[in-house]
């Protein structure tokens, strides 16, 4: 096979624990010395987790299914309580994406969008035109007063990224998004979330088991291995937005990504 | 045949070619639900739904003037079509039988608002308190299942021959069902809806009202609407044995009053007049807002 021609640099590799970024302003997220025991005598589901977000940077989990990227999700989330270790999370309240659009069947989509402003105590006057705006960002003002059963896969993931601006938070936790897409639909909903990412100037960490998806989003990927789930490896993506899922640069570094997946997961075979 | 296109893939730049905006709106047009075709022609929908139960009931009159004719049963036992709509039509036209539905109907509406009330707030209260659904909950099953004219003697003993007697009755029958219902509703929201809710911020009370309430709706109707068949079937039970002056003339005391006279005639209507109010409580209340919940949600079509 051909070597690739790579117009970017090579990616820079750095060690798995990754000094905590004190660069005096305060992180987007910092979890530090995180374990998660679901049951007692039974393996963690995290061992001893470290994981300093940046303001602005935009971090990837990869790993195998049942590496603890969604429990760790949760965590920051607040959603979860960890059994040992701290999580710090700058914003008061970190919005948060579920791989299901969840949105509720009651509420139109502009509706969907308004719970959210109200929950944050926005004024019914204002919601309104607060959730048009929300919605026109991820190109849905149209979509306003349609049912979400009238929605395409697609459109609800955005009405549900509409709901998530709505918490106003800088911090965005998403878990897998955009796995139940079609590729087609989840190309262009790469588009809209790293403009939006740049725009909004917001902190997102994203869960995902596409290696691909994540090295053409985040800054930086991290790796994680399961039983108990830990990281492994980060890798800084320095490729320049915008770029494309087919980006030779996004190829290359997705490779060396998915060869060392492979040898984590390798590991677990009897 | 032209050679199929082909472009060489070395573009400088990573931009897409097309506006991201434009291919999102394109999808958007190919993915939305095309508009349903138009329902059937008014014509169609008569043939469809209106027409069959008329055929069945021309039928079952048929059937029964023949069993008339051959004189299965004595005509005090089963008079003539004939003869029971005369009946009907005396009552119609006195009035006393739009009396005995409106006494039965107050009666009902006024004992199904004290099972809503009482149903939804133990529905509630067993959804809150897991202490208290395992202490109630196989007993409020069970209740349902009770035959709600086993409440009657002791009404009786304990509120006399009055209303009172009678809405405990309803009460008794109807309210198990609502507060099941309700349960049974708030038990089936998936977990991701609370997740959502606690995401967004919401306290347990907002939860409630914004999330889990709305979300269980369609369970609590259900619940509704058994609720008022079981209460309607209560009421005629408790109208049909509780008999005075001061109780007035219900549906089922008018029923009671042809088992009395021996007249079959008043009998069967008494039956036709319990039954097309119950079947016009649902055509009328029940079924337009239970389609119309599950339509607002995509769970129907129809």
């Amino acid at each position: 096979m051909a070597t690739e021609q790579l117009t970017v640099r090579e990616p820079r590799v750095r060690p798995a624990a990754r000094p905590s970024a004190d660069d005096g302003r305060a992180a987007a997220v910092r979890v530090s010395g995180v374990s998660q025991v679901f049951e007692r005598g039974r393996p963690p589901v995290l061992d001893g987790v470290d994981l300093t977000v940046a303001p602005g940077e935009f971090v990837c989990l990869v790993g195998a299914s049942g590496c603890g990227k969604s429990t760790l999700l949760n965590l920051v989330a607040g959603l979860v309580q960890p059994t040992a270790g701290t999580v710090e999370v700058s914003a008061a309240r970190p919005a948060l994406m579920f791989q299901e659009p969840a949105l509720l069947p009651w509420l139109t989509a502009s509706g969907n969008v308004e719970l959210a402003l109200k929950a944050r105590g926005v004024k019914r006057a204002e919601r309104r035109t607060e959730a048009a705006r929300l919605l026109s960002l991820v190109n849905l003002a149209d979509a306003g007063p349609k049912r979400v059963h009238e929605l395409s896969g697609g459109m609800r993931q955005r009405v549900a990224l509409a709901r998530a601006l709505a918490q106003d938070s800088k911090v965005l936790l998403m878990d897998e998004p955009f796995a139940a897409l079609d590729a087609i639909t989840r190309d262009v909903l790469h588009v809209e979330l790293a403009r939006i990412w740049a725009e909004q100037q917001l902190s997102v960490v994203f869960v995902t088991h596409n290696v691909r998806e994540a090295v053409r989003l985040g800054t930086r990927v991290v790796l994680m291995g399961s039983r108990p789930g830990r990281i492994v490896r980060e890798w800084d993506v320095e490729l320049t937005q915008p770029r494309t899922i087919e980006a030779p640069g996004v190829s290359a570094l997705a490779t060396e990504i998915t060869s060392e997946l492979h040898r984590e997961i390798s590991r677990h075979a009897a | 045949m032209p050679p199929s296109q082909t472009t060489s893939s070395n573009r400088t730049s990573d931009e897409p070619e097309v506006g991201t905006r434009a291919i999102e709106a394109g999808l958007d047009a190919l993915d939305s639900t095309a508009t349903l075709p138009p329902g059937p022609s008014l014509g169609k929908r008569f043939v469809r739904t209106v027409l069959p139960p008329i055929v069945f009931l021309a039928a079952l009159v048929g059937v029964w003037q023949l069993a008339y004719d051959a004189e299965i049963k004595p005509s005090y036992a089963l008079p003539s079509p004939g003869d029971v709509a005369e009946v009907f039509w005396e009552r119609v036209t006195d009035g006393s039988a739009f009396e005995a539905i409106w006494t039965s109907l107050s009666r009902g509406a006024v004992g199904f608002a004290l099972s809503l009330v009482i149903g939804t707030a133990l529905g509630l209260a067993m959804w809150w308190s897991r202490w208290l659904r395992a202490a109630i909950g196989p007993i409020v099953s069970g209740l349902q299942s009770l035959p709600s004219v086993a409440w009657v003697p002791a009404a009786i003993i304990w509120f006399q021959l009055t209303d009172a007697a009678i809405y405990t009755v309803v009460l008794l029958g109807a309210a198990p069902s609502i507060a099941n219902g309700l349960l049974s509703g708030m038990k089936q929201v998936p977990p991701l809806f609370d997740r959502v809710g606690r995401v967004l911020g919401l306290s347990t009370l907002g939860r409630t009202r914004y999330v889990l309430l709305p979300a269980a709706l369609p369970g609590y109707l259900g619940g509704l609407r058994q609720g008022w068949a079981f209460a309607w079937r209560s009421l005629m039970a408790a109208e049909l044995i509780t008999y005075s002056p001061q109780l007035g003339q219900g549906l089922g005391q008018l029923l009671n009053v042809g088992r009395e006279l021996s007249q079959m005639s008043l009998v069967i209507t008494s039956i036709a007049l319990i039954l097309a109010v119950g079947i016009a409580i649902e055509l009328l209340v029940f079924a337009p807002l239970e389609r119309r919940v599950l339509l607002r949600r995509g769970l129907t079509t129809t």
